[in-house]
């Protein structure tokens, strides 16, 4: 159990600087999400900390200890690789208990971890494969159970999870949800999946080519995204963005069609803004939450509807943009139907249109 | 007009069955057959005395060739230990090097450029009691007060011929696992450094047993080589003094054409041919161990 801090931690191959000089403090025990798209430098920052990559600038601390010039094996961590990294010519038990091994424990010591490691992850009837004769799925579950047999201050894991079935990965994230309230370690993660980052984290960390765009708890993030970026990566469906002029207190979109400012905005007429709706406060009149104190409503048109169940998402056309809509008690609608919708006004939110930083905040 | 058509695909085969047969199955068989013969090469009428397990016999019970047969298994053992450890660390070592890799890459093969004869007159001249660079760097160090007799003395001599025979053909080595280096993915080493290996531990748990089966190729290979040794030996001491550095092939080559009894020459041969066989099926074995370790298959 360990800190991290990063302060103005740079990398660069050559003349391509790669992670621009970004800042974190991660507390002892927190479980921070590393998020972005890819190539973004998640797996950079990762390997920075492990000490697989140098740092080209600032410094890394891991407890109180400035690591920069530490080679890994004394920076006592555990690593889960993107690419899984199994040793190819050991069974999945020796793959299993090889840190311990080189760690001079008992055997009978590494025999009690790995099969505790196994049962957890489903790997006991593998145990004497080698990883050439394991799914991809497989081999995820042992690069997985190599980090959790050691006991390490801090857990770094690259998109450990990205190569399961949905139900395995549902599965493992609860495993590594208990696991991390069991033994309280650090862990940075690093992940595609906004649920994933959403579910596991105590807080998001957005990046964005090199840059931290934004830091914060999961719902911090999802309802106050700084700029139209974290606004349109976080949350499923993405955040909708509809771009107008304010002009007397409303925005005036390009087909001519009209939205009150959200309450409390204030804006210079002929600002150009986008506005930011969730498919979750834009819903067809009478298939939608009760409503609320500020209300819109707009006519669209449905292009296409995807049926989820207990909700159905909506595909309308509005001011030459495509907008995702929610509707609860769902009911067949067919291509082509105009509906009234009703837009949750105090919900929403409103990004210059030049920058993307969010004016509301 | 009845004359019997062969099949056009026997037809197509045949320049290469002939072929083949002219350069490989009608020797082989003649000097099979001849190994049973007592066949002397002045006496051309000797071939066609058939005595069969004599030769055979013969060589099994005579002391000087299970003597040859040590010396050419001891040769092999020591030269191609040597070679692979000195070509492994000549290999890593070149694969740190960041410019001027494939010069250096070049420059390691160069040995490999000379004939052998050329290299056993060389190492012949640098090992020569009298003139030969070794003793006179010896003996101007202070560290020999009399030459040394690096080519007369038998287990000197065999030294001598080892030192050639590394010179020559550690590249094998260092280019067959070089290549291995190559291959190695990086992965599992990044791996092993998280999971606390020192670079020592890296190397002996992760890179050496995926080296392995590039090690044993070289082996296989090289143990072809080294037991068929001839040149090298022929030239600097000629198996002698006194038989003292004989090998298999020299006391065959000597007993066949200086002696010209074929017949047990060829029986010899044979035998010798046995034990390149059995190195090269023993390497071939740990090969295909080693792989199966790695999982990749057989
Ligand atoms: N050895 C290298 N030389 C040059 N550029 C590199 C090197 N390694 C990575 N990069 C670049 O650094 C950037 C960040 O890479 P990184 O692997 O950290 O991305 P990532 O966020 O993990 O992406 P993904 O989600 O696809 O795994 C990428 O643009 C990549 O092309
Ligand atoms: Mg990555």
């Amino acid at each position: 159990m360990a800190q991290v801090h990063l302060k103005n931690v740079k990398k660069s191959y050559g003349a391509l600087d790669v992670v621009h000089s970004i800042n974190l403090s991660i507390a002892e025990g927190e479980f921070v999400v590393l998020v972005g798209p890819s190539g973004c430098g998640k797996s950079t920052t990762l390997r920075m900390v492990a000490g697989l990559e140098d740092i080209s600038g600032g410094e890394i601390l891991i407890g109180d200890r400035v690591v920069n010039d530490l080679p890994p094996r004394e920076r006592n961590l555990a690593m889960v690789f993107q690419n899984y990294a199994l040793y190819p010519h050991m069974t999945v038990r020796e793959n299993l208990g090889f840190s311990l091994k080189i760690a001079k424990k008992s055997q009978a010591e590494i025999n009690k971890a790995v099969d505790e490691a196994a049962e957890i992850l489903a790997l006991t009837p593998l145990l004497d494969r080698k990883p050439g004769a394991l799914s991809g799925g497989q081999r995820q579950r042992v690069a997985m159970g190599r980090a959790i047999v050691r006991h390490p201050d801090v857990f770094l894991f690259d998109e450990p999870l990205s190569n399961l079935d949905a139900k395995l990965r549902t599965q493992m994230r609860v495993e590594i949800k208990k696991l991390h309230q069991k033994v309280g370690s650090t862990v940075i993660y690093v992940t595609h999946d906004q649920i994933e980052a959403m579910t596991l984290a105590d807080r998001i960390v957005i990046m964005r080519d090199g840059h931290i765009v934004q830091v914060g708890t999961p719902l911090e993030v999802f309802e106050n995204p700084v700029n139209t970026f974290v606004a349109t990566f976080i949350g499923s469906p993405p955040m909708n963005l509809l771009t107008g002029v304010v002009g007397g207190n409303q925005i005036g979109l390009t087909d001519g069609t009209t939205i009150p400012l959200p309450p409390g905005v204030k804006l210079a007429d002929g600002r150009r803004v986008q506005l930011g709706i969730r498919a979750d406060n834009i819903m067809p009149d009478g298939h939608a939450l009760p409503p609320t104190a500020h209300m819109a409503h707009v006519d669209m048109k449905v292009v296409l509807s995807e049926p989820l169940g207990t909700e159905t998402v909506l595909f309308a056309q509005l001011a030459g943009t495509e907008v995702q809509a929610k509707m609860l008690n769902p009911r067949p609608v067919t291509p082509g139907e105009v509906l009234r919708f009703g837009i949750a006004l105090d919900k929403c939110h409103i990004f210059d249109a030049e920058t993307g930083l969010n004016l509301r905040g | 007009m009845t004359r019997a058509k062969l099949p056009p695909w026997l037809l197509l085969l045949m320049p290469a069955f002939l072929i083949l047969a002219a350069v490989v199955l009608v020797p082989l068989l003649l000097s099979l057959y001849s190994s049973f013969t007592p066949y002397q090469l002045t006496r051309p009428e000797t071939l066609w005395k058939i005595n069969f397990p004599f030769n055979y016999e013969k060589a099994l019970t005579d002391p000087g060739f299970w003597k040859a047969f040590g010396r050419t298994v001891l040769l092999l053992t020591i030269a191609l230990n040597l070679e692979m450890l000195l070509g492994l660390g000549l290999a890593l070592m070149v694969a740190k090097v960041q410019r001027g890799q494939r010069t250096l890459r070049t420059m390691m093969m160069f040995p490999m450029m000379f004939s052998p004869i050329l290299v056993g007159f060389m190492f012949k001249f640098i090992f020569n009691d009298n003139v030969g660079l070794v003793n006179n760097a010896l003996q101007s160090m202070g560290l020999a007060s009399t030459a040394i007799p690096w080519l007369v003395d038998g287990n000197l001599a065999l030294f001598a011929i080892i030192c050639a025979e590394v010179w020559m053909s550690t590249s094998v080595f260092a280019i067959l696992i070089l290549a291995g280096l190559f291959a190695l993915p990086q992965d599992p080493l990044e791996a092993a450094k998280v999971d606390g290996c020192t670079p020592w531990q890296s190397f002996r748990y992760v890179t050496l047993p995926f080296l392995m089966p590039f090690i044993y190729i070289a082996m296989a290979i090289r143990s072809l080589d080294v037991a068929r040794a001839y040149d090298i030996v022929q030239v600097m001491t000629g198996g002698g003094p006194a038989k003292r550095t004989e090998l298999l092939w020299t006391m065959i080559g000597r007993t066949g054409y200086v002696d010209a009894r074929m017949g047990y020459a060829n029986a010899m041969g044979y035998i010798a041919i046995l034990l390149s066989i059995a190195f090269t099926v023993y390497f071939f074995l740990k090969l295909q161990s080693a792989r199966r370790e790695l999982g990749m298959g057989d």
